[in-house]
């Protein structure tokens, strides 16, 4: 997959995959943040905004809708693609309501992810 | 079912108290009214039929105390025209007799003088009764007493009855007492006259309880009641029609309108009613008598017609409880039932969606962890294209490995993927989608029963099919139901399901074909009603059927069904498909989560919303 290097963002409180989705991508030319929390996140966007963003929903403290909510508000630019274990019905649609640009389902393929976040930033 | 239903107390006590209820409410006016404009109607109409007899009584009393006093004043006449000398002389008598009798037809009888002694010294009439000796006499002795005297009705020496009329005279210091001799029929046909119906008479009775008329009805046994309300009506100085030392100049008495006595009495089982006044200074008591139910008939008619409209009314007011309650506690039995399956469909859609949640939460837990797998498995790879592994002898066999980790991966995203999309329909929004996916589905959550069962489920789906805009939870529910009746159809030892889709003009039909049991004919047209079942009471609602029916119904379609005995059922289902025409080709209707199956989730993702 040719890489597109673009700064993305990577927010999921599962440490575990969050890093190895973040060198894995890293490999593909990706410029790659981790934030572990809602809190983290909005911080470190705060400070140095990602063209992408790659948010799970179920998070500890500020939820990924929470955190989906308040990017949009503030800059809703930043494109935000929702990868989660699987969320409700209800998640789904008030992720898509928020502005999500998609949803997807863990486990994703890799392949599928740098597409799909290649397509967010071309729109963002 | 229902006849358990029909038994259950709490129903019968339900209706018996409607049925009551009604009857009590509808009664109790009826009652209260009909017995309030009877009353008042009874009132008025006695008041008015008494008035009416006691005028009659009035005239009859004034008609006969006028006959009476009109007799009387004739003879005083007589003997105040001629002397003693001439009354005794029969020829003169006898001519004054014919001249009375000329005028009045046949009332005189016979004249006659007699003296002091009460030897009659002239007569003369039919009898033979010159010189009768009257001494003893009980009109004698009365007569003697007194200006003027009617006796009362006697047989005396005639042997006949009759009553006769004196005038005392003083010639030369002798008394002598001029007599006349009254027909009784003449007198009688005054009082006899008064005739009414079968029962109704009149008569007169003396102090005695002597008949002083031939009562044509016969109230002998009613005489001591009259003797009694005589002397009652004496002792209470009822005022007779002509107050004693009146003269006849007195007529008509102004109190005589008042004299009239009312009332009834009760006889032998019979009620009648009387209405009666004194005559003849209070000495003979006239009566007029009748049945009261002769008497009053228009009351008696009307009481009669009041009480079969009463008995007829009452009848139709205690059958249209009956059948009200009856209906009404159908109704609400029914109602209750409906409560009660629809309690417990709520009960189960509050389970399904509990089940619903536990499974997304599953599905989040079980997804992180595989996530993790798949990346780390997926770094690995990464990491094999680096240069130091690319000889590796095993590097092949590594990447086998690693890809199946990914397969697997996706297996179990699958499965919670399958199992969120089962519990999550609970939705009855209609949107497009494939009829096949669902049936696929359906068909696969199936397999484990039929296996436990021994049943052989085929599918048999037409390709390409247009998609069909419906609740896709609700068509879950349609085809579930069918493919659970089938599966309840099936022998132990097993048998086959098919399920087959085709299109079919603008509807796609889905047999469900099962080689159970089948149904007899004569149930058919009942299966689709609501609370029909033939499974043992508490296995089946009966609700299944029908809203199935009433849910395909609801889209424009409609369900058949085909059964024989021994043979097998079969269920074709029609639906309509979408009419929109960008939803005619299968893929373009496909969103994202709905329904698919199989290798269609991996590449799910990609299709995107629009």
């Amino acid at each position: 997959m040719k890489a597109a290097g673009f700064k993305v963002l990577l927010v999921d409180d599962e440490e575990e995959f969050v890093r190895a989705l973040a060198e894995r991508l890293e490999i593909r030319s990706f410029h790659c943040e981790v934030a572990l929390c809602g809190e983290d996140a909005l911080r470190m966007i705060r400070e140095n905004p990602p063209d992408v963003i790659v948010l799970d929903l179920k998070m500890p403290g500020i939820g990924g809708l929470e955190v989906l909510r308040r990017v949009k508000e503030r800059s809703p630019h930043i494109q935000v693609v929702i990868l989660t274990g699987h969320g409700s019905e209800r998640d789904r649609e008030a992720g898509e309501r928020l502005g999500a640009f998609r949803q997807l389902q863990k486990p994703v393929d890799i392949d599928e992810l740098i597409r799909t976040m290649n397509e967010a930033y071309r729109q963002g | 079912m229902n006849g358990m239903e029909d038994r259950h107390p709490y129903y019968r006590a339900l209706t018996r108290n409607m049925i009551l209820i009604i009857v009590l409410v509808s009664f109790t006016p009826l009652v209260l009214i009909s017995g309030l404009i009877g009353y008042s109607f009874e009132t008025a109409y006695r008041e008015k039929v008494v008035a009416h007899l006691k005028e009659l009584v009035r005239k009859h009393q004034q008609n006969i105390d006028g006959f009476l006093d009109e007799k009387m004043s004739y003879i005083q006449v007589l003997a105040d025209s001629y002397t003693f000398e001439e009354l005794s002389d029969e020829a003169f008598l006898t001519k004054k007799l014919a001249v009375l009798q000329q005028a009045y037809d046949g009332v005189f009888v016979d004249l006659g003088v007699v003296d002091d002694r009460g030897v009659q010294i002239a007569y003369t009439g039919n009898f033979k009764l010159a010189n009768a000796d009257y001494s003893g006499a009980e009109w004698f002795r009365a007569a003697r007493t007194r200006e003027h005297f009617i006796s009362d009705v006697f047989l005396g020496l005639r042997r006949q009855p009759h009553f006769i009329i004196t005038v005392k005279r003083n010639t030369g210091g002798r008394e002598w007492l001029l007599r006349a001799t009254i027909d009784f029929m003449a007198f009688n046909s005054l009082v006899g006259s008064i005739r009414m119906g079968e029962t109704g008479g009149a008569f007169i009775i003396n102090r005695n309880g002597e008949f002083q008329t031939d009562p044509r009805i016969d109230p002998a046994p009613n005489k001591d009641y009259f003797l009694k309300l005589f002397e009652d009506a004496r002792l209470e100085g009822f005022p007779s029609s002509r107050p004693s030392g009146v003269e006849k100049a007195a007529f008509p008495s102004r109190n005589r309108v008042r004299n009239v006595l009312a009332g009834n009495f009760d006889h032998q089982g019979r009620n009648c009613v009387y209405v009666a006044t004194l005559l003849k200074d209070g000495e003979w008591l006239f009566a007029y008598e009748q049945d009261t139910r002769e008497a009053f008939p228009e009351l008696y008619r009307s009481r009669r017609i009041a009480i079969a409209i009463f008995l007829l009314g009452g009848l139709a007011i205690v059958f249209v409880a009956v059948l009200l309650s009856r209906r009404m506690v159908q109704h609400i039995r029914k109602a209750d039932h409906e409560k009660e399956s629809m309690t417990e469909k709520m009960v189960e859609a509050g389970r399904l969606a509990s089940v619903g949640e536990l499974a997304a939460g599953i599905a989040h837990e079980i997804n992180n962890p595989v996530a993790i797998m798949v990346e780390e498995a997926g770094w690995i790879e990464d990491l094999l294209d680096d240069e130091e592994f690319r000889n590796s002898e095993n590097l092949d066999e590594f990447k086998r490995a690693l890809q199946q980790i990914n397969n697997q991966g996706i297996r179990c995203k699958e499965i919670t993927h399958k199992l969120l999309s089962f519990a999550r329909r609970t939705d009855p929004k209609p949107e497009e989608f494939q009829l096949n996916h669902l049936l696929e589905e359906l068909v696969g959550i199936s397999e484990q029963r039929s296996k436990t069962r021994n049943v052989k489920v085929e599918k048999n789906l037409a390709p390409d099919l247009p998609p069909i805009c419906a609740s896709p939870s609700e068509m879950q529910q349609v085809f579930l139901n069918l493919l659970n009746n089938a599966f309840d159809a099936m022998p132990p030892s097993g048998g086959t399901i098919e399920v087959t889709s085709r299109l079919d003009g603008e509807a796609i039909v889905v047999d469900i074909v099962d080689n159970g049991h089948g149904m007899p004919k004569a149930i058919l047209p009942k299966i689709f009603d609501p609370f029909f079942t033939t499974k043992p009471v508490g296995k089946g609602t009966g609700l299944g059927l029908s809203i199935c029916y009433g849910l395909v119904e609801k889209l424009g379609g409609k369900i058949t069904v085909n059964s024989a005995l021994g043979m097998g059922t079969t269920f074709h289902v029609h639906i309509p498909v979408c009419q929109r025409q960008e939803f005619l080709s299968p893929s373009s209707s496909e969103t994202s989560n709905n329904g698919r199956s199989g290798g269609d989730a991996v590449t799910r993702g990609n299709v995107g919303r629009r």
